[in-house]
């Protein structure tokens, strides 16, 4: 995308569970403030690329420097900090929605700022009184930005979005889209998104499209 | 004190009720009529060797061979417990080092309060009271690790992407699987001389004490069930947990979500 340093430098990634192939291998660069937008069809491995990104799972092969350094060099926790994986359909925790944006917080042993969840909140359509709500009563799109907000607590570097606004109708699509687009511009966040919506595609910055790995596809030698 | 015999002829005839539960398990086609067996035979195989040990023990009277039978209680007690986690590394060095802790830790406390002495005939029967104890909940402790991990799978990748450490995002889990494991000592406490007669109080009414001296025994061991229970599943969480993840504090098994 650019000659900079990459932000994150993604090398020939694959994932495999025994023969089974779930990943064909992916190599990107990601810099600060681009937007990816990640799609094809179910079982090219999107989610696992996410995963992988955000080191919850480890690659089969390949390799991820995150700002030039090996992230098997690095803190898992302080990477995941930076590079923030975000779940298409998120269980949140505890009894009530500020339990949830105050985890962040507590995380980095800071003060939980009710000020700022309430921004949070009301950037994404949702009123401040939604914190003291049970997340027993949240409608699958309150989660779902609850879920976002939970991410950008703390501005992270790199933000990996799975399918973030698949509960959500137009209105907080766009709400939360806006939202993405202006950390991305505004924070420099590099965003990696998940989407099958045609319009995103098309009006996306850069695309990356996966293919399903192909049945006779085994596993790959490193 | 009075003593209690029980006769042989008395103990032959007593096998009758096996022969109820064999019947029902016939009639009914259970097919446990092998595994009754096996179970009886087992129980009295055992049951006559340790009478035999025991006694042998009991007559030698020494230190070492007191220690040494606490020691292959405890390591029965953790073969035992294993079976539970076997998913998890080193199952039987948790398992050892929880049971023999809790079991050390509260024999101390008795010998050294005077509530027992350390002599054999006091410290193995008790060590197998409280080994077993502790073998029942360190085992309900790993069943309930397993479980609670398989089901809050995602829940814990989330809080990992937050940037939660391993032991935050076990909190949980943790509390919980140890609460749940100590649920039948701490139910039994509650409800004992309600519902229950235990062991020990019987034991001691059978053999003739005043039943206000043997309840001071059964307090003392209710005392010590709770406390060997809820330092050994202490012990065998904080020890095991942590196996639930690799070296980058990802959880372990294959991530099977292919999209």
């Amino acid at each position: 995308m650019n000659n900079v340093l990459p932000l994150l430098d993604v090398q020939n990634v694959a994932f495999s569970v025994g023969e089974r192939q779930l990943l064909q291998p992916v190599s990107v660069q990601l810099h600060q403030g681009d937007s990816l937008l990640l799609t094809g069809p179910s079982g090219s491995g999107k989610s696992t690329l996410l995963k992988i990104l955000a080191s919850l799972v480890t690659p089969t092969t390949g390799h991820i420097r995150f700002k030039n350094n090996d992230i098997t060099t690095l803190s898992p926790e302080s990477y995941r900090q930076q590079v923030s994986y975000c779940f298409q359909t998120p269980q949140l925790f505890g009894q009530t929605v500020y339990e949830n944006l105050a985890l962040p917080w507590q995380i980095r042993r800071q003060k939980p700022q009710r000020d700022k969840m309430v921004a949070g909140l009301e950037s994404v359509n949702l009123s401040a009184d939604m914190l003291n709500k049970s997340v027993e009563q949240l409608s699958g799109g309150e989660k779902q930005r609850i879920g976002l907000l939970r991410n950008l607590q703390f501005m992270p570097e790199v933000l990996l979005l799975d399918e973030v606004t698949s509960a959500l109708d137009e209105e907080n699509r766009l709400a939360v889209l806006s939202l993405i687009n202006r950390i991305s511009a505004q924070e420099k966040v590099a965003v990696v998104r998940i989407s099958h919506d045609v319009n995103d595609i098309q009006q996306a910055e850069h695309v990356l499209r996966l293919e399903p790995p192909k049945k006779e596809n085994r596993r790959e030698s490193a | 004190m009075n003593q209690h015999n029980i006769s042989d002829t008395s103990l032959i005839l007593s096998l009758s009720l096996v022969m109820i539960a064999l019947l029902i398990s016939q009639k009914e086609k259970l097919g446990m009529g092998k595994d009754i067996l096996w179970s009886v035979c087992r129980a009295i195989i055992q049951l006559v060797i340790v009478g035999f040990v025991l006694k042998s023990i009991f007559d030698i009277n020494n230190s070492w061979l007191t220690v040494l039978m606490v020691l292959f209680i405890c390591v029965n007690a953790a073969i035992n417990a294993r079976k539970r986690g076997r998913n998890i590394a080193n199952v039987f060095a948790i398992s050892f080092a929880a049971i023999f802790s809790g079991t050390v830790i509260t024999l101390t406390i008795l010998v050294l309060s005077g509530a027992i002495a350390f002599v054999p005939m006091q410290v193995i029967p008790i060590s197998g009271m409280i080994a077993g104890n502790a073998m029942v909940a360190v085992g309900l402790c790993y069943s309930n690790l397993n479980q609670r991990f398989s089901d809050n799978r995602q829940k814990i990748m989330e809080m990992l992407s937050l940037g939660a450490s391993v032991k935050t995002s076990s909190r949980r889990i943790i509390a919980d699987s140890i609460r749940t494991a100590m649920i039948p000592t701490v139910d039994a406490a509650k409800t004992v001389g309600l519902v229950s007669l235990p062991g020990m109080m019987s034991g001691l009414i059978f053999a003739g004490i005043d039943p206000l001296k043997a309840i001071k025994y059964q307090i003392m061991v209710t005392f010590m069930l709770i406390g060997t229970a809820s330092l050994s599943t202490i012990l065998a969480v904080y020890l095991s947990y942590r196996r639930f993840y690799n070296v980058r504090s990802q959880l372990k098994m294959s991530d099977k979500q292919g999209d």
